[in-house]
């Protein structure tokens, strides 16, 4: 009797998900033995981007360290929500020092680890755009200049969030802030050059640098898992929506992620040694009102009345970042945008 | 308690100078106490080192106001500060120039040829050692000049300081000028 | 072994000895000989296993240094005046973490205006970081404090100051016997952390504190401090075993027992200060003089003992508390408010401005004559400053 494979054409695709897998492309997630490094009982807002990026980045660092792995956290929401003493949601070894140190103080681990001769010991950084944008960047730049090994791992929520959303050096142009607020002529941030931190890392000629969201799961645990391949200074910068400080439905977070990807605005890259390696093609297209307008941050722009100037100059920007990162391909379905207002 | 008070510019080695002399009164058994006037960094500028020797332990930390001996590193100096002051009544004073003590005004009565002396260090370090640095030379002088440390103690001191070649010639010009000193202190007896 | 020696290069020498493993410092004037020559060691192989970190600030030494420590990692670094205060945040870190760190601080004025000189408004400004502050009188006792501190620190869990005074100290030659790593060795043992971040036991060190905790924590780090008191001495004495010579320790008094006038002083000055007893008591005046060694925690008990039969006190500093007037006779105050014993307090030396054995002894005249102020500077230029406050007030 002969056998002919029947093709299931669900198996591989997002809607079956891990099940019909094979086992070495299910997540790190879908692991009834993953760490859980950031376990529940947090005290983190619901639908908090950080939380769950976090939680997946830490996961993946922990299996690709098979569990030998200390993390150095900065002051910042990520820190507040998970260690109300005497209680903490870390499963892991883990240390918080200060707000603009988180880099220092994890090269302070790599060095003692060096020192005793336990290289096998892995040493992540991570903390807020707050963190790693502004108060921390010297310090950043020193560790990426020594080539420290230290994987670092910025959270990026575009504002301070844990102290009632003020403006970063991260905060894209046109966003409203408690300290850039939408009133005035040019309401919400201004239009800067931004502080790109990625390219920041690439000028450093580091091993590994590279963009994700919480949006795409695998491809964050895939870049964390890449990184720790290197050894030396790595950087990752993760998108990660706020929902209290974006002002966007708490189950909007990963779909609002997925939107920032899509519409250009937030491209998805990989560098190594200051060059682009990879991007992450856009799989559709979508303007940039798409995104904006799930985010009362961005409320001004369409009400009162509507600031296509404003609409206009960050799909500019978008535009720039597709160009840029070359992040449309063939596939790519509505590569050019339709008209305004038709969607 | 012995004090030394060494005059220089930046860079000439002035606070090495007293290092030496510090070593070389260690050499031979007794304490010693040698630190900078702690000034900018600065090439060129007036700089001064102190020296203290003992047999005592040296407590105090003052900066040498009554010095019994003065080194001179830099003969332009002399017009710019007041190299002597506080000098005591019997004080020794030992000037790198290739001039006399009259050509710098100075009279017998108020310095006599026993205890003020002229020394061409820079010439006798670019002679023995090839470059102007006359610091470690005069200390040869000094040792002459004062007896306070041998100049076997001077030359050891050099020789763990520097490289073998530079301690080589730095020693010949050092040993050269513990020679001048000696003939010149000679003269004076017998003047 | 003996040696003639550069203060800086014997604390480098020392604390080599103690094994550090983690060395990260950033240079300021005049730290930078100890660090070089640390530097110099790590790189040459002689100091094997240790890490030498060259980083970018003050506030990434420090920084550094809470990552190497809270690793189980025996940590060193040094710094001074303006350094030590852009590392202030991660040094109150530091202590609030019990970590067992070590520094030198080469005391150095704080500016503005800026002085690279010796006083001692660094370290004096820490004094509440919650470190435990050492203080050196010669730089034979700035070598042995370090071999010292480490062991206080690590015993307590809590991190050391070292103070020494910048350019008196660190830039002279003196004889020092430098510590034999054999001796060292017996002396300090490896470090054992208290609680140490290591994957196969998971920790979160560093959560945050709310007010129904915070003060007890905080009293705990008190209560510590404290136990130092008994440590100091403890280790002072071990100390003396190994290395045969008196080093350390929370005071040590210098003819106080039946003087009328006790002097008080910190640091390199009580060489000169104690130069000028002696002179005044071979002409037959009753004074000693009383050197602070362990300024925090403040031992209270010690200085009351020392002061138990004085009449008078000078206390001679080189910091002060701006718009109030001394800090360390603040302190000694509180040691004998019981006492009616007049307290004067002197402020010299700041910036750097020598201390001089001609006006310790006009000083200390005046105090015999109780004709001193309760609060003088020394060597004050008083024509300058009387013109300079009419000029300030007529304008």
């Amino acid at each position: 009797m002969s056998t002919a494979p029947v093709k299931f054409y669900q198996v591989g695709s997002f809607a079956v998900g891990n099940r019909l897998l094979p086992p070495d492309q299910n997540s790190i997630q879908s692991d009834s033995e993953r760490t859980n490094a950031l376990t529940s009982g947090h005290r983190a807002c619901q639908g908090c981007g950080e939380a769950l990026g976090a939680r997946y980045a830490l996961d993946a660092a922990m299996r690709a360290s098979n569990g030998k792995m200390i993390a150095v956290n900065a002051t910042g929401c990520l820190e507040v929500f998970s260690t109300p003493y005497p209680e903490s949601s870390w499963r892991i070894a883990w240390l918080h020092s200060l707000f603009g140190n988180a880099p220092a103080v994890a090269t302070g681990v790599a060095a003692a680890l060096k020192a005793k001769g336990r290289t096998d010991i892995r040493v992540v950084s991570q903390g807020g755009d707050g963190a790693t944008v502004d108060i921390g960047f010297g310090v950043l730049s020193g560790m990426f200049e020594r080539n420290d090994d230290v994987l670092y791992i910025c959270y990026d929520n575009e504002a301070y969030m844990n102290t009632g959303v003020q403006r970063s050096g991260a905060t894209p142009p046109a966003a409203r802030t408690s300290t850039t607020q939408a009133v005035g002529p040019e309401p919400g941030n201004v239009f800067g050059q931004g502080k790109n931190l990625p390219r920041i890392a690439m000028a450093h000629e580091i091993p590994y640098v590279a963009t994700a969201t919480v949006a795409d799961l695998r491809d964050l645990e895939a870049k964390v898992t890449r990184a720790m391949e290197f050894r030396g200074a790595r950087y990752l910068h993760v998108l990660v929506p706020c929902p209290l400080g974006w002002g966007s439905a708490s189950c909007d977070t990963v779909r609002i992620a997925r939107l920032a990807t899509q519409s250009g605005l937030f491209p998805v890259f990989e560098a190594e040694r200051g060059e682009v390696v990879s991007s992450t093609p856009i799989r559709q297209r979508v303007g940039v009102e798409e995104y904006l307008k799930l985010q009362a941050r961005y409320g001004h722009l369409f009400s009162p009345k509507r600031r296509d100037d404003i609409i206009d100059h960050l799909q500019a920007n978008a535009d720039r970042n597709i160009a840029r990162y070359n992040l449309i391909n063939a596939d790519t379905k509505n590569a050019d945008l339709p008209e305004k207002g038709v969607l | 308690m012995f004090q030394v008070r060494i005059h220089g510019r930046g860079g000439q080695g002035v606070v090495t100078a007293a290092e030496l002399i510090a070593q070389a009164a260690f050499d031979e058994g007794r304490h010693a106490q040698a630190f900078p006037s702690f000034g900018s960094e600065r090439t060129g500028a007036p700089v001064v080192a102190f020296a203290r020797i003992s047999d005592e332990e040296i407590r105090v930390r003052e900066p040498i106001m009554a010095p019994d001996a003065i080194i001179v590193q830099d003969e332009t100096l002399l017009g710019a500060i007041d190299v002597f002051n506080g000098l005591t009544p019997s004080g020794y004073v030992l000037i790198n120039s290739t001039k006399t003590l009259a050509d710098f005004g100075l009279k017998q009565a108020d310095a006599p040829m026993d205890r003020f002396i002229t020394v061409p260090a820079t010439q006798l370090a670019l002679e023995h050692l090839g470059r102007p640095v006359p610091n470690a030379v005069l200390l040869g002088a000094f040792a002459a000049l004062t007896k306070v440390v041998s100049i076997d103690s001077v030359n050891k001191a050099i020789t763990q300081r520097f490289s073998s070649k530079l301690a080589a010639g730095n020693c010949a010009a050092a040993s050269a000028a513990y020679e001048f000193v000696q003939s010149k202190l000679k003269e004076s007896t017998h003047a | 072994m003996l040696r003639q020696v550069e203060g800086s290069k014997a604390v480098a020498d020392a604390v080599a000895c103690c094994r550090p493993e983690v060395i990260c410092a950033y240079p300021i004037s005049p730290q930078t000989h100890i660090v070089e020559g640390l530097s110099r060691l790590v790189k040459a192989g002689d100091l094997k296993n240790c890490e030498f970190v060259n980083v970018e600030s003050e506030f990434a030494a420090m920084s550094v240094a809470i990552g190497a420590s809270a690793t189980g990692a025996r940590t060193y670094t040094a710094t001074a005046s303006q350094g030590l205060l852009f590392m202030v945040e991660a040094v109150f870190n530091a202590s609030g973490l019990g970590l067992p760190i070590v520094m030198t601080v080469a005391n150095r004025a704080i500016g503005g205006p800026i002085n690279i000189w010796n006083d001692h408004s660094d370290s004096m400004s820490q004094r509440d970081s919650g470190w435990i502050q050492l203080y050196a009188e010669t730089n034979q006792e700035a070598a042995d404090l370090h071999v010292q501190a480490f062991r206080i620190a690590e015993e307590l869990s809590l991190p050391v100051m070292v103070c020494m005074d910048g350019f008196i100290l660190t830039h002279a030659s003196e004889q020092v016997d430098i510590p034999e790593q054999e001796q060292v060795d017996a002396f300090l043992p490896p470090y054992s952390p208290r609680q140490v971040l290591n994957p196969d036991e998971p920790v979160s060190i560093g959560a945050m504190v709310g007010p129904e905790a915070f003060m007890e924590v905080r009293y705990m780090a008190h209560a510590k401090t404290l136990l130092a008191l008994e440590k100091i001495p403890q280790v002072a004495k071990d100390f003396e075993k190994v290395f045969h010579r008196d080093s350390g320790g929370l005071v040590r008094p210098y003819h106080c027992e039946d003087a009328e006038t006790v002097v008080i002083a910190l640091g390199s000055v009580l060489g000169t200060i104690k130069d000028v007893v002696d002179e005044l008591r071979e002409k037959g005046t009753s004074i000693g003089v009383l050197g602070i060694i362990t300024f925090r925690p403040f031992p209270f008990e010690a200085v009351r003992n020392a002061l138990k039969n004085a009449k008078r006190v000078v206390v001679v500093e080189k910091a002060f508390s701006i718009g109030i007037g001394g800090i360390v006779s603040e302190n000694v105050k509180g040691s004998i408010s019981e006492q009616k014993t007049p307290i004067y307090t002197v402020i010299a030396g700041l910036g750097g401005r020598p201390i001089t054995k001609t006006s310790l002894h006009a000083l200390f005249h005046q105090a015999f004559n109780d004709s001193l102020e309760p609060l003088t500077f020394l060597d004050l230029d008083q024509d300058l400053v009387e013109r300079e406050i009419i000029r300030e007030g007529s304008k």
